[in-house]
């Protein structure tokens, strides 16, 4: 959980748009996503498949530069905006300031090299190390994130290595070069529920060890009430709802929050009913004007057919995207049996 | 109690049986060992991988049995070999009193009517060729249900049952999303109005606001249709909302088993205990308060599984009957049976051998 927050955020996203053009139309990924992490402290970003969180991610690295791509907005870091650097200067950020894990281990690593050269490459392309310094570094590494036997396994390829061991090769690679912010995109969605925790437990220590800042993109709203200091709940594209960890989990505003939350089946209560979310998220390319949950919404109302801002209502941190007042929220969240969540339309 | 193998004497019993009560599906000593074979012109075995080691369990009608456990613990492996979908290796399925290992194929198939299966990727499990009539309607097709015409009123009507559109039944799959797939699939399960299904990670791989719609779809059509459940999940949190018993595996066999809140509030088995535990839960202050059982390094090789006790190696209370004598399914009271050498949650473990010789070597 959070440290000391030192002074002022280390990446600052404002107003980023991604638009990619396809054959059936213009795909609007991410429609104004803008949010800030300071170093010690956990962002998570939450949202159903194709909410536009990994794009999120993946554009403050420069990873959706494709010719088919329009990215708008400024994403400042050390006081540039990566959004305008070239893609030279920007490769000097990515796994040096910045570094990102990824969903699936297997795949991010590559099959025909050893682990151990891997790594001594992420560290040399960033820091001037011969040959023997750099796998000298690589061996602390895997150290430091728990692999035991390291000399011996800093020899063997990505293959020898179970899901759980491969992601932490990936987190030491990612830590190589002591990140200011570490984006980890789905980092135990691949893991069975031990290795998460033990996972999760060794980015919660490196965190505190090193001091980064930590952009965590998951699907898991366990994952990020264990280790988010703040919250970002996307949904078609847009932030729908930003606030502290406490503020989302207690005092949710935003209607797809709650539906997020009380279709949940939960390992530590046993509920009568789940309550759903009805139909599916809307099409990025025609999504529904407005609001875009308006057409899964048993609350909407007429205003709805415009776009709610991200505003603050319940505190001055805690914005959301939502026209219903917060007298109203408070009220129409709580379901009969007490719990929060999105009632059933008739 | 007709059946005469239903009188076994009580080793042979699968655990938590009620007497008397006839349960729909019972699964004896199930084995399956997949071969491991290696030799140039001459395949020879040089060893085996045991994905199924001696499982027993048993399902009543009209309950759902949660099966958990993490990837390669067998699960799968165990779906399929009730369905003889692969061959088991030994021991014995009695499905409504029928022995289903020895049957020949003819008779196997008539049966197979009764128990059908929903798999877990949606986008592989169906046929990217077929229409969505032919898909929930070739279940009846083959087995010679009413004529064509009244097949397409059936699964028009299926369809509509499942939450989908009957007017699509002519699309492809493609021209669906993830969570409509599951529906299909659903409908292809339900078509010849079976006892049992055995859901294997139905909704893994689904989105949460997906999953509930498919998890109160499932619950729905179990009273409608009076289906009983063999639900496999890795999820904790859904087995716990959907089951009425739970069992655990690891390793290729089941460590605990009992109704699901027992299992849930007072874990018997260490295993049981740092599965539950691992899970973060929605809830920020209650993970606060959480203490987990971070369990140390990964599963074993079923290839090459520990002796004795399996969890030993990663268990903080393991002592050293741990690693040389095999823990037995034992009843803790209730219907809710371990193995394990130290129970947990018991306050009179009698009848529990407890090991002596302290923890280490």
């Amino acid at each position: 959980m959070s440290a000391t927050s030192s002074a002022g955020p280390v990446l600052e996203v404002d107003e980023m748009r991604v638009t990619f053009a396809t054959d059936a139309g213009a795909v609007k990924a991410v429609d104004g996503a803008s949010f800030q992490v300071e170093r010690g402290r956990t962002l998570g970003i939450v949202g159903e498949s194709g909410c536009g969180k990994s794009v999120t991610a993946m554009t403050i690295l420069g990873l959706t530069r494709a010719p088919n791509a329009t990215i708008s907005g400024r994403i400042t870091y050390e006081g540039s905006d990566l959004a305008q650097m070239s893609d030279e200067d920007l490769r000097a950020v990515r796994g040096g300031g910045i570094s990102m894990i990824f969903q699936d281990p297997l795949t991010s690593l590559h099959p025909f090299y050893k682990v151990g050269r891997q790594l001594v490459e992420a560290i040399q392309v960033h820091q001037p190390l011969d040959h023997d310094q750099a796998r000298a570094r690589a061996l602390e590494l895997l150290g430091l994130v728990g692999i035991p036997d390291a000399h011996r396994r800093i020899d063997e390829y990505p293959h020898e290595f179970s899901g759980g061991m491969r992601q932490r090769v990936m987190i030491a690679m990612a830590l190589s070069n002591e990140p200011a912010v570490l984006i980890a995109d789905e980092p135990t969605t691949a893991l069975d529920v031990t290795t998460q925790a033990q996972i999760l437990a060794l980015l919660e220590r490196l965190q505190s060890e090193l001091g980064m800042a930590v952009v965590l993109i998951t699907h898991d709203l366990g994952v990020v009430a264990e280790v988010a200091d703040d919250v970002l709940v996307m949904y078609a594209g847009r932030v729908v709802e930003a606030g502290t960890v406490d503020q989302l989990f207690y005092d949710p505003q935003h209607p797809y929050t709650w539906g997020l939350l009380g279709s949940l089946a939960r390992v530590d209560k046993r509920t009568q009913r789940l309550s759903q979310i009805s139909g599916q998220p809307p099409s990025l390319i025609s999504a529904p004007e407005g609001c875009h949950f308006r057409p899964r919404c048993p609350h909407e109302f007429g205003k709805c057919k415009s776009v709610p801002p991200l505003a603050p209502t319940a505190a001055d941190d805690h914005r959301d995207r939502c026209w219903l007042s917060l007298e109203r929220k408070r009220d129409l969240r709580q379901l009969a049996d007490g719990r929060i969540g999105l009632e059933e339309p008739k | 109690m007709s059946e005469p193998a239903a009188t076994a004497s009580s080793t042979l019993e699968t655990p938590g049986r009620t007497a008397g009560a006839e349960p729909l599906l019972e699964v004896e000593n199930l084995v399956k060992h997949f071969p491991i074979k290696a030799g140039i012109l001459f395949d020879r075995q040089v060893g085996s991988v045991q994905a199924v080691d001696g499982v027993s369990l048993h399902i009543n009608a009209g309950e759902t049995l949660g099966l958990v456990g993490e990837s390669g613990c067998g699960k799968s492996t165990l779906c399929r070999s009730i369905l003889r979908l692969i061959e088991p290796t030994s021991g014995s399925v009695r499905f409504m009193g029928q022995e289903l290992t020895e049957l020949r194929r003819p008779r196997l198939r008539s049966i197979r009517r009764e128990m059908q299966m929903i798999f877990q990727d949606p986008y592989a499990s169906l046929n990217p060729r077929k229409r969505v009539s032919q898909i929930v309607g070739d279940p009846l097709a083959l087995h010679g249900v009413s004529s064509a015409k009244g097949r397409r009123q059936i699964v028009k009507e299926l369809l509509e049952r499942v939450g989908l559109n009957p007017e699509h039944h002519d699309r492809f799959p493609h021209e669906f999303s993830g969570g409509q797939r599951q529906r299909i699939g659903i409908a292809r399960a339900l078509a010849l109005r079976p006892k049992l299904i055995i859901a294997d990670e139905p909704v893994s791989a689904l989105d949460v606001s997906i999953q509930a719609q498919i998890i109160n779809l499932l619950d729905e059509l179990q009273g409608e249709f009076d289906l009983t459940y063999l639900f496999v999940a890795h999820d904790l949190g859904v087995v716990r909302h959907v089951s009425d018993r739970i069992a655990v595996m690891y390793l290729g066999r089941i460590v605990e088993i009992g109704p699901a809140e027992a299992v849930y509030q007072n874990p018997i088995h260490p295993y049981t205990l740092s599965l539950l535990s691992a899970i973060p839960v929605p809830d920020p202050r209650a993970n606060a308060a959480r203490e987990p059982l971070v369990l140390e390094g990964d599963v074993p090789s079923p290839a090459n599984p520990p002796p004795a006790c399996r969890f030993h190696p990663r268990c903080p209370y393991a002592t050293s009957i741990c690693s040389e004598v095999e823990p037995q399914l034992v009843d803790h009271g209730g219907g809710h049976w371990a193995a394990c050498h130290h129970p947990l949650n018991r306050e009179d473990p009698e009848g529990v051998e407890r090991a002596v010789a302290p923890a280490g070597s």
